[in-house]
């Protein structure tokens, strides 16, 4: 038996053509195939199409070409808001720049989407303080997004994404503006909810959160030069000692 | 080790046994627990240079047990070694060599070298963060160790990109 994918992208491209400027190819042709349940990392340099990609994959831009297909449902296809409905049913979305609603506190924030999605308010306010409290942000559910951090902001947008429970998270890169102790934070969450069956996509420079994935996809150019799963070399066990040589 | 014993005798005179237990008080998990002969057979070396000195001290019932002490020479070894600066571990690197040369001679290409090493340092990012999951939220000494180990991988990938950004 063979599962139907989370996603499936066929020959995906994206022209972006702006004025009578010249076209920017930002994606060129990107074959991808995310399997339910797994953890996928797209890595690459700076312009090389990461946020094109996965605003792609989540309908947040259009396509120039190819198929974007999401639980076996095609996508590509949808209209706007066609793709408004199947985010809110199935996708939780971690903007690089967060994207909060400005005028409503981080609780409600974090709610709305649950709320939207059919949650009961309480079931709603429960969710929101579990994930508020492992992201280490429980005293800061009154407070507006202004007057956050960008750590802060960013945590509470990753929050609102997993409101929802969604099928699929997409997120791009969730640990740009964190600090050490702020990135352990979402690098537990993220762990636990994979754990517990979540897909996740996600952009990212920070090489903490790719070695949480099982699998790394490397962008160079709008195009995939390498897609292939992070393996383990020595089984789990041994201490710091054992692992990082301290010479002296 | 000559020098973590150095320190430690310089601290005060010690046996063998208090030494390797003053290591793993220190390190934590950080160290690989030294083996007791490893430590005897330093300090015989230590000796043998006129870094250490010994005296037996009696103990009823049982052999005499050495209790080592530092040297002026000691000492001065030990100053010396606190005030040179350290090498960081990026003064040779094998994979650039492999980098530059390898194309040229058609033995590999460019992309595939980044590509596998990329993967290599994710998996050791990955073990490193099991690592630290596992290891006591007191061990400070430990988790700094893996801290560092982690920022010197996130480096090395970040220069990665650079290279498959330039190299042609
Ligand atoms: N809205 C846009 N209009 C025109 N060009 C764009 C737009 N968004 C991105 N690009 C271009 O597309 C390329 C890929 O950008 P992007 O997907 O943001 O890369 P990354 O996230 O990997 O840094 C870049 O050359 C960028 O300048
Ligand atoms: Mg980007």
């Amino acid at each position: 038996m063979t599962t139907t994918p989370a996603i499936r992208a066929v020959n995906l491209v994206k022209i972006y053509q702006s004025g009578r400027g010249l076209p920017v190819p930002a994606v060129r042709g990107v074959d991808l195939t995310v399997d339910p349940g797994e953890f996928v990392a797209i890595m690459g340099p700076s312009g090389s199409g990461k946020s094109t990609l996965i605003h792609l994959l989540g309908g947040l831009d259009t396509r120039t070409s190819g198929e974007i297909w999401l639980d076996g449902k095609r996508a590509d296809t949808l209209s706007e808001s066609g793709w408004a409905v199947l985010r809110r049913e199935k996708i939780g979305f971690v903007f690089q720049f967060f994207n909060l609603v400005t005028n409503m506190t981080v609780a409600d924030n974090v709610e709305l989407p649950a709320l939207l999605g059919g949650a009961s308010p309480r079931h709603a306010r429960e969710r929101r303080e579990y994930l508020l409290g492992e992201l280490g942000l429980t005293d800061r559910a009154a407070a507006a997004p202004a007057q956050l951090s960008g750590g802060e902001q960013q945590r509470v947008a990753l929050a609102r994404a997993l409101a929802n429970q969604p099928r699929l998270l997409l997120a791009d890169e969730p640990t740009g503006n964190l600090d050490s102790r702020n990135t352990r934070d979402v690098l537990k969450l993220l762990s636990r909810v994979h754990r517990q069956g979540q897909t996740i996509v996600l952009v990212t420079h920070d090489a903490r959160v790719a070695g949480l994935a099982d699998r790394v996809v490397s962008l160079l150019d709008g195009e995939i030069v390498d897609d292939g799963a992070i393996v383990r070399r020595r089984g789990p066990g041994g201490t710091a000692g054992d692992v990082v040589e301290l010479r002296g | 080790m000559r020098q973590s014993l150095l320190a430690l005798l310089a601290k005060e005179p010690a046996h063998g046994y208090e030494l390797k237990q003053a290591l793993e008080a220190i390190f934590g998990s950080a160290y690989p627990s030294p083996n007791i002969g490893q430590i005897y057979v330093t300090l015989g070396r230590l000796e043998k240079d006129g870094h250490v000195r010994s005296v037996g001290v009696e103990q009823s019932n049982r052999p005499n047990k050495k209790v080592y002490y530092i040297t002026a020479a000691g000492l001065e070894t030990l100053q010396a070694w606190a005030e040179e600066p350290t090498e960081g571990p990026r003064v040779r690197d094998e994979f650039f060599m492999k980098l530059v040369l390898a194309p040229m001679t058609g033995l590999s290409d460019r992309m595939a070298l980044i590509n596998r090493q990329r993967r290599h340092y994710l998996s050791l990012m990955r073990e490193l963060g099991e690592l630290a999951e596992r290891t006591d939220p007191g061990d400070r000494v430990a988790l700094l160790l893996i801290e560092g180990a982690m920022l010197h991988l996130q480096a090395d990938l970040d220069w990665l990109e650079r290279c498959q950004e330039e190299l042609p």
